[in-house]
């Protein structure tokens, strides 16, 4: 067994695993962060996707001692003092989920993309989702999300400004 | 009126969980003490088990216990179900061979449950799993549906020929007469793939025996938990029902594959009580998932359809092929007949139809429901025949169908294939579908892709399904074990806050909204004063569960008569209220009032009474809660125009849907926005079966398409911007609230609809999925051919 | 998966020392295609070195007029470097086409080459820009680097350091995947360096492979028409439930064609 210690949505945590623990069972048993899933064994579902050090990853494809030391945010620290996240919100306004599971990876994956390219084009958006599969909303309602949630955001920003 | 009832885009209830990672899948869940399953599969397709040596798995570290099919049958636990007995052309009743939780004496896939290890932790319990010693003495298997017959090979040795039951619908006589004076025969033979369902949650089970009490509680990925308290109770054995609790949580998606009762929630839970009470958690690996979850489809039709010289349809003529993969799984019997023959009048009105059915073992996965369900290869087969049959005679594809509909003045209209339409108005959906797609200059469009080297084709698909299937007993007659009503019980607290509690589950379709939405409506409360409960047997009254596109029609309908039982009651307490005859109180927008008068109580009054009943109508019972079942009288007929265009690169073979536009009557609508998202799912998976999806087996009996590696499965970047329209079309009369069902149609019309747009693309029709590679080998072979010319 | 000792060394020399150490020990860089293989247990080091934390291997500069890319450095930083947008756009469009966004922020260049998966992106750019492969060893050509399915000419206790690309004066990269894994069922990358055409092909084959004659009809005329006649053998080409080698002889002249078109 090995010490991993990371900070996960803010917190500093610590933990015992073996080195072949992936980072995604660090934080659904340890940790018990049950939000981020695995649908895939071959890393293309990305219903695992959190933020590494900024970066969306897939934690089934990495281990939990790769994070030692490293800044993660889940699907649950994606709210900032109960307020959601613009693209949580744009999930819920524009009906892009249904069955939930492989939303808090498309969420994250989502908000990574938006961090990047604060106004995607529908091409843009749909190519980015390469890495997260859903099976029940066709990805249109998901693509309308991000969209409309890239506006929000935009609006946002202009706002402050 | 309230604000949120029926007909308005309701955000849903469930997001909020959904959006913050709160979700509560099986797979969540963990409890103290927590033990780890890990089934050993078969990685044969077809072998004698030999032998099988615990001791080896028995010593590693942190094993709790190794059990197997003796073990199972030592406990006396029995075996898993086929709840749809179907009959053959002669009468007898179809052939089975014992289905058991884990293999005994033979293993029939790959796949297949040998035994479980039970171990402190996964990777402990997998690791013993490859050390368990089975020794297999391999025999020659049966992979191809087309060789399942003469194989020479039996998958049950008392199933000869593999044949489980060739059966038969509609009257042969009549089809013969039919075809011997036709105009013009069209012939088909076609394959409808097998599909891997691919809900994104991965199956799962906690099994949890409490000694105190000497009962069992499983948690499971289930479309149905009563149905799976059922078959775990009544035959597999595992404990008397009252003494069987199963809760499905959230679950991530169905699909039709988690509707069926499986080894694996039973063995943990049973396993469970073998280590003492521990609880046993099982999570499939994606891996596995593919080769234990049932798959989908999987037929091989010759059909024929005759015409007469004014190119109406006057008979047709089916016979289907059907893979049963090695074991009949919990509703596999009726999956090719019952609910597939039925369809086969499609929206037309031919006359006469005929169709045998063939259903064969194989080593291969078990085979049943998958999105559709039957319908989807029904609707295939008819609508790729009349787009051909159209082009042979020369008529407009869409004009053809039009010709040969149902018209709108003939409801109810009796099908040759047992099945009454109550109503429906197929013109008016293919018109607007029409209108939306801008059929009439497509020829432009076309030019325009000439030009860019590249070839446009347009598809049209005019599909029917029937949901809700009922009544219960002609569902019964037909070889149905079960009853397919559903219940509801709605309760008022003291405070006037209403609990529904529905035996549907909800895995995506979001019943806690429309269910909400619905008796926010009938008993005029706000909608944030609902909430819906359901998928705990626990809790919830005896239901049979989500599948089939019912849980509205049906489900729904069961609420919306427990409302009136509240209203009928709420009116005697309101007339003792407002010292009034019980027949003048009248109930509307939440409100008793008294006919005439300015006179009113609220729900909430009305409710908060009858829990503090001091002044209360002399023999009348306290509280408000009421609970009714619904057997509907007929199932549902959802129809529509799907309406595709492609644009194939004729150097690569690759089909682009460059436009899909579906139009649907599903009668009255409770939330539009969740109706188009669930045709929007509906469509991607069509276009993924219509594409890329396939399972394919080696000749050995090996899933090469094991993995998403190997797999396709439809991503953002492949599909369009969908173009969904709900007309407001014709209520059903099978329930009064008129809904359809709207969960499975945008997967059953839409594989027709992108084939015949690849058909008028390249001139040739290709097997689906139409892949790139197969694509492009038709344009070859047809430039071939017409350079030969 | 089963387990292993984990390391995590901070320099080269520790890496190597902790290579040298162990038989069965093997290097990790992204680990976006060793951690799948892993977690399906096809493999079983006895310890693992992952090279994350070695700085010195990551990093992109311009070099003797070309790149040169640091062993660990993600396919997203070659894909958004501005340096290797202005000096090869062809390689950063490349990475921007591995995988999937998530994969680009863990998957590295020499992971990628060191694995030489059949089917993976960066051999054909390695091959067709005719870079040099820098181990902690030696320098290794393109043309030798690449030996065989997964297969390479490292030595066991060698480590990629960095690949250095030299500027072409015109390059495209045009891939055709799969539809399930994304990965390149035909990937050719043509590239015109110093006047000489080299056009690399993965995906088809067990390996990375050269197609020399399109090469010598290119060297003529850098046009897609100059591959009209341009022939390939199927026979040595892969054959799978993705794509039969028939088809997929003709998609490499295909991508050909249009990796030309897009270079021009």
């Amino acid at each position: 067994m090995v010490t991993v210690s990371m900070t996960v949505n803010g917190k500093q945590v610590s933990g015992e695993v073996e080195p072949r623990t992936l980072l995604v069972e660090f934080l659904r048993y340890n940790l018990g962060l049950t939000g981020t899933h695995v649908g895939c064994d071959t890393s293309q579902c990305g219903c695992c996707v959190v933020h590494v050090d900024g970066d969306s990853v897939k934690s089934c494809t990495m281990l939990a001692v790769q994070a030692d030391g490293s800044s993660v945010t889940t699907i649950e620290g994606l709210a900032q003092g109960g307020k959601l996240h613009p693209v949580q919100e744009a999930f819920r306004e524009n009906h892009g989920l249904q069955c939930g599971f492989c939303t808090p990876g498309m969420i994250m994956s989502a908000a990574d993309l938006l961090q990047k390219n604060p106004s995607p084009t529908e091409h843009e958006v749909r190519e980015w989702l390469e890495g997260n599969l859903c099976r029940c909303t066709g990805y249109h309602n998901i693509v309308k999300s991000i969209l409309a949630a890239a506006a929000t955001m935009q609006g946002a920003a202009r706002a402050a400004e | 009126m309230v604000e949120k009832g029926i007909g308005v885009r309701v955000v849903r209830k469930e997001d909020q969980r959904f959006v913050t990672g709160k979700g509560r899948y099986t797979d969540d869940i963990n409890q103290p003490g927590q033990a780890y399953a890990y089934f050993v599969r078969s990685p044969h397709a077809h072998a004698r088990i030999v032998s099988i040596d615990k001791a080896s798995a028995e010593s590693m570290p942190g094993v709790l216990a190794v059990l197997t099919g003796e073990d199972c049958a030592a406990d006396g636990l029995g075996n898993n179900v086929c709840g749809w007995l179907v009959k053959s052309k002669d009468g007898s009743p179809m052939k089975m061979g014992p289905h058991p939780l884990l293999a005994q004496g033979k293993v029939r896939y790959v796949g297949d449950p040998v035994a479980v290890i039970v171990a402190d932790t996964y990777q402990q319990a997998k690791d013993a799993g490859e050390a368990l010693e089975v020794e297999y003495d391999v025999l020659e298997p049966v992979v191809s549906l087309a060789d399942a017959h003469d194989a020479g090979v039996l998958v049950h040795d008392e199933v000869p020929n593999n044949l489980v039951y060739d059966w038969e619908l509609g009257d042969k006589a009549a089809v013969d007469a039919a075809f011997a004076k036709a105009a013009h025969v069209s012939r088909i033979d076609l394959v409808n793939n097998r599909l891997v369902p691919n809900a994104m949650e991965p199956r799962a089970a906690v099994g949890h025996y409490d000694p105190g009490s000497d009962s069992f509680t499983c948690y499971v990925t289930s479309q149905n938990p009563h149905v799976h308290r059922l078959v775990m109770s009544a035959f597999i054995g595992i404990a008397p029902e009252h003494k069987l609790r199963v809760v499905a949580p959230d679950v991530g998606g169905g699909f039709g594959s988690k509707i069926f009762i499986y080894s694996e929630e039973c063995v943990v839970t049973w396993a469970s009580k073998k280590i003492g009470g521990r609880p046993v958690k099982w999570t499939a690996e994606r891996g596995e998932a593919f080769i234990s979850d049932a798959h989908g489809r999987d037929h091989i039709t010759h059909a024929e359809l005759a015409l007469d010289a004014e190119g109406n349809c006057l008979a047709l003529r089916v016979n289907t092929k059907a893979n049963l993969g090695a074991y009949m799984s919990t509703f596999s019997s009726s999956i090719p007949t019952y609910l597939y023959a039925t369809l086969l009048a499609g929206q037309y009105k031919t006359p006469a139809i005929y169709a045998d059915v063939q259903a064969y073992y194989t080593n291969t996965v078990p085979v049943d429901a998958y999105r559709g369900a039957g319908r989807p290869e029904a609707s295939f087969l008819l609508e790729v025949l009349m787009d051909q049959a159209a082009r042979e005679i020369g008529m407009d594809p869409a004009e053809f169908r039009r010709k040969n509909f149902i018209p709108k003045d003939a409801f109810p209209y009796q099908t040759p294939v047992a099945l009454v339409y109550d109503v429906g108005n197929y013109e008016a959906t293919l018109d607007e579908a029409l209108r939306l797609a801008d059929y009439k200059n497509f020829p432009a469009r076309r030019a325009e892709s000439e030009r860019r080297g590249k070839l446009r084709g347009i598809g049209i698909s005019c599909y029917i399904e029937a949901c809700g299937i009922a009544p219960s007993s002609v569902v019964g007659s037909l070889g149905a074990g079960v009853g397919l009503w559903e219940s509801a019980k709605v309760r008022f607290t003291h405070t006037g806050k209403v609990q529904v509690f529905t035996g549907t589950h909800t895995h995506g379709q979001g019943h806690e909204t429309t269910f909400a939405q619905v008796v926010a409506d009938k008993l005029g409360v706000p909608y944030e004063d609902v909430e819906v409960i359901h998928g705990d047997t626990d809790k919830t009254p005896v239901g049979m569960g989500t599948y089939g596109s019912r849980s509205l029609a049906v489900g729904g309908e069961a609420l919306v008569k427990a409302c009136n039982k509240i209203v009928e009651k709420g009116k005697k307490i309101a007339a003792h209220m407002l010292e009034a005859a019980e027949a003048d109180i009248e109930f509307k927008n939440g409100q008793f009032s008294v006919a005439g008068t300015d006179k009113s109580v609220s729900m909430a009054q009305v409710a908060f009474t009858a829990y503090v009943p001091h002044n209360y109508p002399q023999g009348l019972e306290p509280g408000l809660e009421e609970s009714a079942f619904f057997d509907p009288p007929n199932f549902t007929y959802p129809a529509g125009t799907y309406v595709c265009e492609v644009e194939v690169d004729p150097a690569t073979g690759v089909v682009q849907i460059v436009r899909f536009v579906a139009v649907d009557d599903f009668g009255n609508v409770v939330n539009p926005m969740i109706v188009e998202g669930q045709v929007h799912g509906g469509l991607a998976q069509g276009i993924g079966q219509a594409l890329l999806e396939g399972a394919v087996y080696d000749e050995g009996g090996q899933l090469l398409t094991g993995s998403y590696m190997d797999y396709g499965m439809p991503r953002a970047d492949m599909l369009p911007d969908f173009e969904v329209v709900t007309v407001s079309g014709t209520a059903c009369t099978a329930n009064s609230l008129g809904v359809k069902g709207c969960g499975e149609a945008g997967a059953i019309g839409s594989p027709p609809a992108v084939i015949n747009a690849i058909t008028d693309a390249i001139g040739v029709r290709v097997e689906m999925p139409a892949t790139p590679e197969k694509v492009w080998r038709a344009i070859q072979s047809t430039r071939l051919a017409r350079a030969a010319e | 998966m089963y387990n292993f000792t984990y390391h995590r060394p901070k320099s080269l020399a520790e890496a190597a020392a902790l290579l040298a150490q162990s038989e069965d020990a093997k290097l990790m860089a992204g680990g976006q295609t060793y951690l799948p293989t892993l977690k399906q247990r096809l493999a079983q080091p006895s310890d693992i070195i992952d090279l994350g934390a070695v700085a010195e291997l990551k990093g992109i500069k311009e070099e003797a007029g070309g790149i040169t890319i640091g062993a660990m450095t993600r396919h997203a930083d070659v894909a958004h470097s501005e340096v290797v947008r202005r000096v090869i756009p062809a390689l950063a469009a490349l990475a921007e086409d591995i995988g999937d966004p998530q994969v680009r922020h863990r998957g590295t260049i020499g992971g990628s080459i060191s694995n030489n998966d059949p089917a993976a992106d960066y051999p054909a750019a390695v091959v067709a820009l005719n870079a040099t492969v820098r181990t902690n060893k030696r320098e290794i050509p393109a043309d030798q680097f690449f030996t065989g399915m997964f297969e390479t000419a490292l030595e066991r206790d060698e480590i990629v350091t960095a690949v250095h690309f030299p500027k072409p004066e015109k390059a495209a990269y045009v891939k055709f995947p799969n539809p399930a894994s994304r990965y390149a069922v035909v990937g050719v990358f043509v590239a015109r360096t110093g006047g000489a055409v080299r056009v690399a092909v993965t995906g088809a084959a067990p390996c990375v492979f050269r197609w020399t004659e399109a090469e010598q009809a290119l060297g003529s005329s850098f046009t897609p028409s100059a591959l009209d006649n341009a022939g390939i053998d199927a026979d040595n080409l892969n054959n799978d439930i993705h794509a039969s080698a028939e088809y997929r002889a003709h998609l490499v002249k295909v991508m050909a064609k249009r990796a030309v078109e897009a270079a021009a």
